[in-house]
This record gives structure tokens, sequence and C-alpha cells, in this order.
């Protein structure tokens, strides 16, 4: 009995074998029903235009076929120009966003700070209050007159008192106002400061955020059916989101002596709107496992209690 | 906040003149300070517009010079709003899909945090994990397009899979009933993976010599679980109910929207909320004033909301409470 209890030291206060078994069946299946969507839609993209009006959509393509993909790269040029707005909004506004987000979070972290009460305020009030969807739809489109233009869809999405209160909050547990203290000793001013000593030591919240950020732009569409019509300013989610219901949208360059009649007729249509879904999820879904562990200890500074 | 009020002995040290510090850094934060005053503050007195008949000028004036222009009209435009027959509607589902989806998603994330605490293979638990996370990063505008191909009615996976079995076709975007589970599945699939990881992160952050202790006293795991673990996320859980209260107005667009296909007016009644109604308000000729109305009461209603759950967790539990 003795022996037994020692030798099960390992396994210690943990749950029965068959206990475990049922949960990893049930997070299994869970896991499986959650990348579902990217193998449906693939496997759609991939079926021939034939076999989808026969049989609809399948789990497994009955007949294999690039059309889809070859119609694309026909298109590249409109496929392209949505793909490099993405990657430019996304980039711009993610390091737009964690300039503005770090500056303040470390402005609101100090200690000695005249206005430092006066901040707290200006964060905290958003987060309770805001003027509501037309009132920000009014000042971005009629005070502001930025729609067309491509800060439409990066300056409303660009700070949030969520991701302020995480810096703010690792600001001040982690950048000690003495190492603050020896800079300005040696003659450094506080952007010097803030650039050179905050934001080195800051990489942790840094990828936070901008994880936070860069994904919410690559994914914004919303941003861009309120407030963007010019065709060259599309990015590929709202080209996705145009062709939901006109997917002639997107056909301009017919090929192989067709007339543009008949190459509207004739292209996939069913596989070509999965083929762009699958153009949009497959960047996340490659990126998305490095960085999660950084979305975790966001989510757990989030937490922590002002 | 009640951090904020730093001792006494503190505030004797603080400076109280304004140094070449603060102009530094009042200057480091300038631009964040002003994009909330545009993009956080303007919009608040937008609430103007709710009080006022938009009309324009004549002479080709802008936006700010022809709503000074326009007429004061008092609450007209709430009156119009409330007494619509949107108005009932509208509260009904948006309080209603948000209650589901708060219980369904915290019911989830929280036994899916406790399984996967004990679970005893931990790479496996990770793998779960970040497949559970794919939905979170995909857009609304994708979901609906893996939607469409499992609900189309000639094409879709659905209706195979049931006419196989020898039963009906369903038009799914146009009957009413199954719309409502539709939703929360759906809410509750993309969530997933964000609640477990969340709560899991605050489960592990538990002090693991509780357990040895009361191990040591022979609780069993359900014991445990009970005097631990939950006790331990209670916190996170207060905090998150709270903001999720917060939000009971709100609706997370996408979902309303983009998943139904713009919502066809089969199903108008069951899936508008308060922001589908001022989205398409906005894209419509409908008066901007009735518009601002709508959006305004929202944005208070939600103000109330938060601040409403704070002072009940205040009053039951001082500790958890978020302001």
């Amino acid at each position: 009995m003795k022996d037994k209890e020692i030798k099960g030291q390992s396994s210690f206060n943990q749950i029965k074998t068959s206990t475990n078994v049922i949960f990893n069946i049930i997070f299994l299946i869970l896991g499986l029903m959650c990348i579902f969507p990217l193998l449906f839609v693939f496997s759609i993209s991939i079926t021939s235009e034939e076999a989808l009006r026969m049989g609809g959509y399948q789990i497994i393509p009955q007949e294999l076929s690039n059309a889809a993909y070859v119609f694309l790269w026909n298109e590249r040029g409109t496929i392209f120009r949505a793909l490099f707005m993405s990657v430019l909004v996304t980039v711009v506004g993610t390091v737009i966003t964690i300039a503005l987000t770090t500056s303040m979070g470390y402005v609101a972290s100090r200690s000695n700070y005249k206005l430092k009460k006066l901040y707290t305020w200006i964060i905290f009030i958003p987060m309770v209050f805001n003027g509501g969807m037309l009132a920000s739809y009014v000042v971005i489109n009629n005070i502001l007159g930025l729609r067309n233009t491509i800060w439409a869809l990066i300056l409303p999405l660009a700070c949030s008192s969520f991701s302020v209160t995480i810096c703010r909050t690792f600001f001040r547990t982690t950048v000690p106002d003495a190492l603050i203290e020896a800079a300005k000793i040696d003659g450094a001013d506080q952007f010097r400061i803030w650039s050179s000593i905050v934001l080195p030591i800051s990489k942790p919240v840094m990828a936070t955020i901008g994880m936070f950020a860069a994904f919410g732009y690559w994914n914004d569409w919303f941003q861009a059916s309120l407030y963007i019509q010019d065709k060259n300013l599309q990015t590929l989610q709202s080209m996705l989101n145009k062709i939901q219901e006109n997917i002639e949208y997107i056909a301009n360059n017919p090929y192989g002596g067709l007339s543009l009649q008949q190459y509207k007729m004739g292209m996939p249509t069913e596989s070509v709107r999965m083929a762009i879904a699958i153009v949009i999820i497959v960047p996340i879904a490659c990126t998305y496992p490095f960085f999660q562990r950084y979305f975790i200890s966001g989510l757990t500074v989030g937490s922590v209690k002002e | 906040m009640g951090k904020e009020k730093a001792p006494r002995s503190k505030a004797k040290v603080r400076k109280k003149r304004w140094t070449k510090d603060d102009t530094e850094l009042t200057l480091l934060s300038l631009p964040t300070v002003l994009w909330y005053l545009i993009f956080a503050y303007l919009p608040m007195f937008g609430v103007v517009i709710a009080f006022k008949e938009y009309r324009l000028a004549p002479g080709g004036h802008g936006f700010l010079y022809n709503l000074f222009a326009s007429d004061w009209v008092g609450i007209k435009n709430f009156k119009y709003f409330f007494t619509s027959n949107s108005f009932a509607m509208l509260l009904r589902n948006t309080i209603l899909y948000n209650i589901a989806f708060i219980i369904i998603s915290a019911t989830v994330a929280v036994g899916g945090a406790l399984i996967l605490s004990n679970m005893r293979n931990k790479r496996g638990s990770k793998v779960y994990q970040t497949m559970m996370f794919l939905p979170y990063f995909m857009s609304w505008v994708v979901i609906s397009y893996f939607v469409y191909a499992l609900l189309t009615p000639e094409k879709g996976y659905m209706n195979g899979l049931i006419t196989a079995l020898g039963g009906e076709p369903v038009m799914w975007y146009q009957e009413k009933k199954y719309w409502p589970f539709i939703l929360v599945i759906l809410n509750t699939w993309k969530g997933m993976g964000y609640g477990m990881v969340m709560y899991l992160a605050s489960i592990t952050s538990i002090d693991t010599s509780l357990y040895e202790a009361a191990v040591m006293d022979g609780a069993t795991k359900w014991e445990q679980m009970k005097h631990i673990t939950l006790p331990g996320i209670k916190p996170v859980f207060v905090m998150m109910l709270i903001l999720d209260c917060g939000k009971i107005f709100n609706s997370d667009f996408g979902l309303f929207y983009q998943v139904t296909r713009g919502i066809p007016q089969s199903l108008y009644t069951t899936v508008s909320t308060f922001d589908t109604f001022i989205y398409n308000s906005i894209q419509s000729t409908a008066p901007i004033g009735q518009t601002a109305a709508a959006s305004f009461f929202q944005a208070v209603c939600s103000c109330g909301t938060i601040l409403f759950a704070n002072w009940v967790v205040s009053k039951i539990d001082n500790e958890n409470r978020l302001i």
C-alpha cells in the first residue's frame, strides 16, 4: 500500500486515466470544430465549379480544380492591390497604435507627473461612455472629412483605453522611478528616456498591444464598409464583403479571346469566393500560434485591477 | 481607481510646482491626448444632433454650420424612436441575445478552463487551446462565407445532409426560428478559445501550496475545485461579468449583420439589434437626428448598466468592484 503511494507520487492529485481520456476526446472534438471552417472553405475553393453545381458544397472535394486560384492569379492586379492595402493598413496602423499607446501609458504611469489625475480620467471615461456609432461616423465623415482616405481605416482604431491601461500597469510595475531619475541626471529628456530606455525594456507589452492591433486591422471590414467607396482603397476584407452580393466586382481582365460578358459568365463564382477567404485566413492561421502567448500575457495583465 | 489616492506622506513629497519634466511628459503624450479628444471626446458632443432637426442651410456650408443653423426640436427625435414599431423589438433582441451570450459563454469558458487545467497531458492541452483560438482571429465576413457554405438552401452542406437522411430541406435564411440558436452557437464558438485561455491563466496563477495543503487534509478533486479554484477565479469572473453587463445594450455588429447576409427581410424581427438598426439608418436616407437619438440612447444605457453592475458588485462584495 505504502509502496503504491510512493510510486504514484507523480500522478498524485491527478484525475483518473479514464476521466483524462474523456476530457481529451471532448477537447479534440471542440478543437476540430474550430478548425473545421478553414478546411471546409479550402476544400470548396479547390473543387471544380461543375462539381459544386451538381453536388453542392462537400467536405471532401468531388472533383479537384485549381480554376479559382488561376482566376485570382489572372485578376492579380485587383487582388494584389487589395492585399497591398491590407498590409499597408496593418503595418502603418500597428506602428501608430504602438507609438500612441506606449507614450500615453508611460506618461500616465509616472507617479510624480502633475497631470496624472487628469490623465486617469481622460483614459477612464471613454471606457464607460462613448458618443455612439452615429456620432463617430459624423466626426470622421463630416467633420474630419476622412471618407475615402486610408486614415479612415487607421485612425479610429489607433488607440483604446484598454490597451493604454495594459501599458500603464506594465510600466508602473517594471520601470522603476530610480532608473528614470538616473537617466535624468545623465541629462536625458523624457522623450529620450521613453524612446531609448522605456521602449527597449517593454518588448513584451509592445508585442501584446501590437498583436491585438495587427489582427484588428487585418480583420477590419466595418470601417471600410462605412467610409470607403473608392475601389483603389479596398482591403481584402472589404473586397470579400463587396463580392458577397456581386462576385463580378472583381472580374475585369478577360483572357483567351473572351469578351468581358463571356468571361463573367464562365468564372468559377463559388470557388473564387472561398479562395479569397483562404487568402485572408491563411496568413492569420500561420502566424497566430506563434503570437498566442502574447495574447495570453495581455489578457492576464489586462485583468489586473487598477 | 481607489489606488489613485496616494498615501499622504507621498503626496507631501510630490512636487507642487510645474517642472520641465511635466512639460516634456505633456509633449510626449500630446498626440495621444489629441487622439482622445478627437475620436473619443468629440463624438460625445454628437449628442446635440439628437436634439436637432438637421437641415442643409442654403449656401453650401459645412456640416457644423448646418448643424448649428438647424432648429432645436427638444425630445422629438427620441419620441419618434421610442414610439416606432422597431423600438420594443430592438430592445428585446439586444438584451435577450446578450443575456444568453453572457450565461452560455461564461459557463463554457469556466467549464473548459477547469477541464484544461486538470488535463494530464499538458502538450495536448496546449494544442487544443491553439486550435480553439482560431475562430477568434477570423472576421465575421470570413465566417459568414463558411456559414453560407453550410446553410445555403440548394447547395449547402446541412441541406445535403438532411436530404440524405430523408428529411425536407430547410430554407435557412428565411426561417426565423433557427436563428437564435445559430447566433448563440456561433457566438459561443468564436469566443470559446479566448474565454477558456483567460480563465485558465487565472487558474494557473493560483498558489499551488493551497492544493497541496488541501490534499493533505484529504480533499477530493471536487472539493478542491469548489473551495480553491472557483474562489480563485472569482475576481476575474466578476470583472468579466461587469464588463459584459456594460455591453448589454451593444451587440457584435458583424455577427448579426454579416452572418445573416445583411439581415434579409424575413429575419428582420429576429436578428435586428440597436447596432444593425443604426447602421442601416446611416446607410439609408433616414433623418440623421432620429439615428442620433437611437445611437445616444444606446450609449447612455451602456454607461448606466456598467455603473449599475459595478454598484451591485460593490454592495455584495466590495473587493471585486471594478471602479
